[in-house]
């Protein structure tokens, strides 16, 4: 079933190895930092939009 | 009756927040499902090819981009008219929540194309019809999210950016007629980045990686809409009794 | 209908026409891009010849560019571009008429201009006509197109980048057929077949772009 014959031959892919496993990596980095960038901007938004809350009742309150 | 009753209930901020909340984790799982049978398929099963060898193994990454490179940005065109047909502001929230996913997918096809064209065709870019319209493509995305960070109100953001999708959405098909014409017409020897006939296990291994990609995307795009709804409605009190209420 | 737009490209001339110096710093800055690339890229006729229709076709898109800004920018300081959407006639032809007077003064000279210009390339006199007639039929579809550009970006800081992000994309088919015209006339193939196409590209442009430089204005009044 399995294509290859050893993993030092999927490594290499043929002697494109670079060229393959340069696609991959950019998609494995562009999957893994895009999540990451969009979790930590909603983490800063809520941060601010809470301190903008608490200063707003504050405000209210007085 | 009742399905259409629900539906018109999610283009309400408040109604779909949690939806897509409880959805992202379902369309991560898929996602990750389809991409482990696809690379299964692709990398370990597939056959080497005839012509290219073992470096063809790239278009289980650059055609899955690709389609979603174009797909998103249909997606996006058929929020905006919808956004300005309707009025809702969702829609344009969910737009904008797309660009850069699109974006980044186009950009992956550019990458991919410029690593298989190395090898294949001895240059890190050549100017065929589809990496030249797929770099236009790119343009439009950097456009469109360029007109909407300009923009500081926000429904005028919506807006205009919707009405840019839309009159680019019109012009892709004649951007890519222009480019194929000018590819055909420049082109001494035929430089074609097409696929030869196709083993099945090749042509599935595409069929799921596309689909791992089309999961990955909504996934993000549930995740960023999300932040664009509470920054966009933070005056709304279901907004204040989350934040209130502990939100992480 | 006819009265509208004839009313609005007689005015917008005559607010041009004393806007001289705006007109001439365009057919210029035309000139100067133009002479740039011989000299970045060496005196050799032939390969000046190869690349005159694009290079002519790009100063051009962006000689046009430079004066986007002013379609609308002037009528919307003093508060007249409000009051011409809030009349009872069409925006859509009031922009119409607009377009047509922003060609007449950027597209227009800039075909009378590409001659002499494509005369340092040493392109062929036949060469130099296409190269003329076509500039002149797709600096209209420019003109159209850049006016939706040019209303969206309305009142924005960083107008005129931003403009050119969102219309240079737009303007590649009229920069590949317009150059192919050319390239095809000095290949000996005729270029009819690209005048036709930027002759069709001209006029869905002139029949659409008003419209949605309409809508696009609307949102920027709002």
């Amino acid at each position: 079933m399995i294509h290859w014959n050893s993993l030092a031959d999927f490594l290499a892919m043929g002697g494109y190895g670079f060229y393959v496993w340069g696609s991959f990596g950019m998609t494995v980095l562009i999957m893994l930092i895009e999540p990451i960038a969009v979790a930590r901007n909603r983490k800063i938004t809520i941060a601010r939009l809470k301190r903008q809350l608490r200063a707003e009742t504050r405000n209210t309150a007085e | 009756m009742k399905d259409r009753f629900n539906l018109y209930r999610f283009a309400s901020p408040a109604t779909f927040y949690p939806l897509a909340g409880a959805m992202i984790p379902y369309f991560v799982a898929v996602s990750v499902v389809f991409g482990l049978a696809g690379l299964w398929l692709g990398m370990l099963v597939a056959p080497t090819d005839f012509q290219q060898g073992e470096g063809y193994r790239i278009i289980f990454i650059h055609v899955p981009a690709s389609w979603m490179s174009m797909f998103i940005y249909l997606v996006m065109a058929f929020w905006a008219a919808i956004g300005l047909a309707f009025n809702t502001r969702l829609s344009g929230m969910m737009a904008q929540a797309l660009a850069p996913t699109g974006a980044l997918m186009a950009f992956l096809s550019l990458w991919t194309g410029a690593l298989w064209g190395k090898p294949m065709w001895g240059a890190w870019w050549v100017w065929d019809a589809r990496l030249t319209s797929e770099l236009i493509l790119l343009f439009l995305y950097i456009g469109y999210m360029a007109l909407t960070a300009a923009i500081d109100d926000a429904r005028r953001a919506d807006k205009a950016g919707a009405l840019l999708l839309l009159v680019g959405v019109v012009n892709v098909p004649i951007i890519y007629f222009s480019v194929k014409w000018w590819n055909t017409l420049h082109q001494g020897s035929s430089v074609n980045l097409a696929k030869s006939t196709m083993a099945t296990t090749m042509l599935w291994g595409m069929l799921l990686m596309a689909m791992c990609f089309w999961m990955y995307s909504i996934a993000v795009a549930f995740m960023r809409v999300r932040t664009i709804m509470l920054e966009r409605e933070r005056n709304a009190d279901w907004v204040k009794t989350l934040l209130a209420g502990g939100e992480k | 209908m006819f009265k509208i737009v004839s009313a609005v490209i007689g005015r917008d001339l005559k607010l041009a026409m004393r806007r001289q110096a705006d007109i001439v710093s365009a057919l210029f800055f035309f000139v100067i891009v133009v002479s740039l690339f011989p000299l970045g890229i060496g005196p050799e006729p032939d390969l000046l010849r190869k690349l005159a229709p694009g290079v002519l076709w790009v100063a051009a898109l962006l000689a046009t560019m430079l004066s986007l800004p002013r379609l609308f920018a002037d009528d919307h300081r003093d508060g007249t571009l409000e009051q011409l959407a809030l009349a009872p006639h069409p925006l859509g032809l009031v922009v119409t008429g607009k377009v047509i007077a922003h060609w007449l003064v950027s597209g227009l000279p800039l075909a009378l201009i590409a001659p002499v210009l494509g005369i340092q390339f040493d392109l062929s006199a036949d060469a130099l006509v296409v190269l003329t007639g076509a500039i002149l039929l797709g600096t209209p579809a420019l003109s159209g197109i850049g006016a939706i550009g040019a209303a969206l970006t309305l009142g924005l800081r960083g107008g005129g980048v931003l403009l050119s992000l969102l219309v240079l994309p737009l303007y590649i088919p009229v920069l590949i057929f317009g150059a192919g015209a050319v390239d095809a006339t000095v290949s000996g193939l005729g270029g009819e077949g690209h005048l036709s196409l930027l002759a069709a590209l001209t006029f869905a442009s002139l029949g659409f772009a008003p419209w949605a430089s309409a809508a696009a204005l609307k949102i920027a009044l709002e």
